[in-house]
């Protein structure tokens, strides 16, 4: 069975559907298992960690545009910038690298 | 149903996180529109497939699945191994809700989980109020599926330097979320260092030795799997609280 866009469009929908909402219906409540809960506590970091290096020198043309972006990135967020400061900037200085590197 | 003031403030706060989101998410759906265009897809079949399913890598694998007019089947599994880090995450999730959340909630909550949007709602302090993800899939999603449809409408118009520099939108508001807690708890600060050095020793791993299977979204969940889970057996939170772990 193949072919209909429609009948494609449907059970990708569903199944990405699926994936997020079934965990959070089902676990209601807090899970009480110590190792669980520490496990649950460091996804994100990791997660966010290993999606960001290295695609980030990854998805600019200048690989050192994106190097300088995280570099630049880390350092105003360990100072407390917030989400929307530290995006724009990182935007800015590959924008700026990039410019310079083709002016060169 | 009138609104208190609380949820109308994380209302506006998601919203307000949610702008950079939706800035990177432009740029990458819009090269998502390109693969879309050559798979034949309409603006409006990218739009609708963009708003029910807006996952970058699941949608990618799904449109040159759709192209390759892949069995059923085979989509299905293929949207399950690309999206299956969304299962982790909603299980983290599932601790970030009060024990009341009504279901309605948790399947709108749920609905809404990407990478980002994950990312943002778990860095708010205390309970997650479900408005605040709203908030963000509100402003987020739509520019998801807009980048989509122009993306298969317009091809390679956007200059070049434009979609490079919007590319690192999300990296950015991704460093915004982790660093700040690394800086407070040293155990994250090292497992965040060792989470970039293994996700660059496995990406090069893979790509030498033509591991296919072994894919972007494949890696994010073996990693977590591994680091996560040491973490865990080496240094478990603090049994109050939940955000203090122990030595």
């Amino acid at each position: 069975m193949r072919g209909n866009v429609y009948i494609y469009i449907a059970v990708m929908s569903l199944v990405s559907l699926a994936v997020r909402v079934l965990p959070l219906t089902l676990i209601r409540g807090q899970i009480e298992n110590r190792f669980v809960r520490s496990f649950l506590y460091y996804v994100p970091y990791v997660t966010l960690a290993v999606m960001t290096f290295p695609a980030i020198v990854e998805a600019t043309q200048v690989p050192l545009a994106g190097a300088l972006a995280l570099a630049v990135g880390i350092v105003l967020a360990f100072l407390g910038a917030g989400l929307f400061p530290v995006s724009v900037v990182c935007c800015l200085v590959v924008l700026i690298v990039e410019g310079l590197v083709s002016v060169l | 149903m009138p609104m208190t003031i609380e949820k109308r403030s994380a209302l506006r706060a998601g919203v307000r996180d949610g702008v950079p989101i939706a800035m990177g998410y432009f740029a990458v759906a819009f090269s998502l529109g390109i693969a879309g265009r050559n798979a034949g897809l309409t603006p409006l079949q990218g739009f609708v497939i963009s708003i029910l399913n807006h996952a970058s890598a699941g949608e990618y694998a799904g449109i040159t699945a759709i192209a390759a007019l892949a069995p059923y089947w085979e989509l299905a599994v293929t949207i399950l191994i690309t999206n299956a880090r969304y299962l982790l995450m909603s299980c983290a999730l599932s601790q970030k809700l009060a024990p009341e959340t009504s279901l309605w909630n948790r399947l709108g909550v749920g609905f809404g989980i990407t990478d980002e949007i994950f990312g943002i709602s778990m860095a708010r302090p205390g309970f997650l109020e479900p408005t605040y993800t709203y908030g963000a899939m509100l402003i987020a999603i739509p520019s998801w599926a807009a980048g989509t449809a122009l993306g298969i409408i317009a091809g390679n118009t956007l200059p070049l330097r434009v979609v490079s520099a919007l590319s690192v939108a999300l990296y950015g508001m991704f460093l915004a979320i982790i660093i700040p807690p690394a800086r407070k708890d040293r155990v994250v600060a090292v497992l965040v260092g060792l989470s970039f050095l293994c996700s660059l020793l496995l990406g090069k791993g893979a790509a030498a030795f033509s591991l296919d299977w072994l894919t972007g979204g494949t890696q994010v969940i073996l990693l977590t799997l591994l680091l996560a889970g040491g973490a865990a057996a080496l240094f478990p939170i603090k049994e109050e609280g939940g955000e203090r772990h122990e030595g």
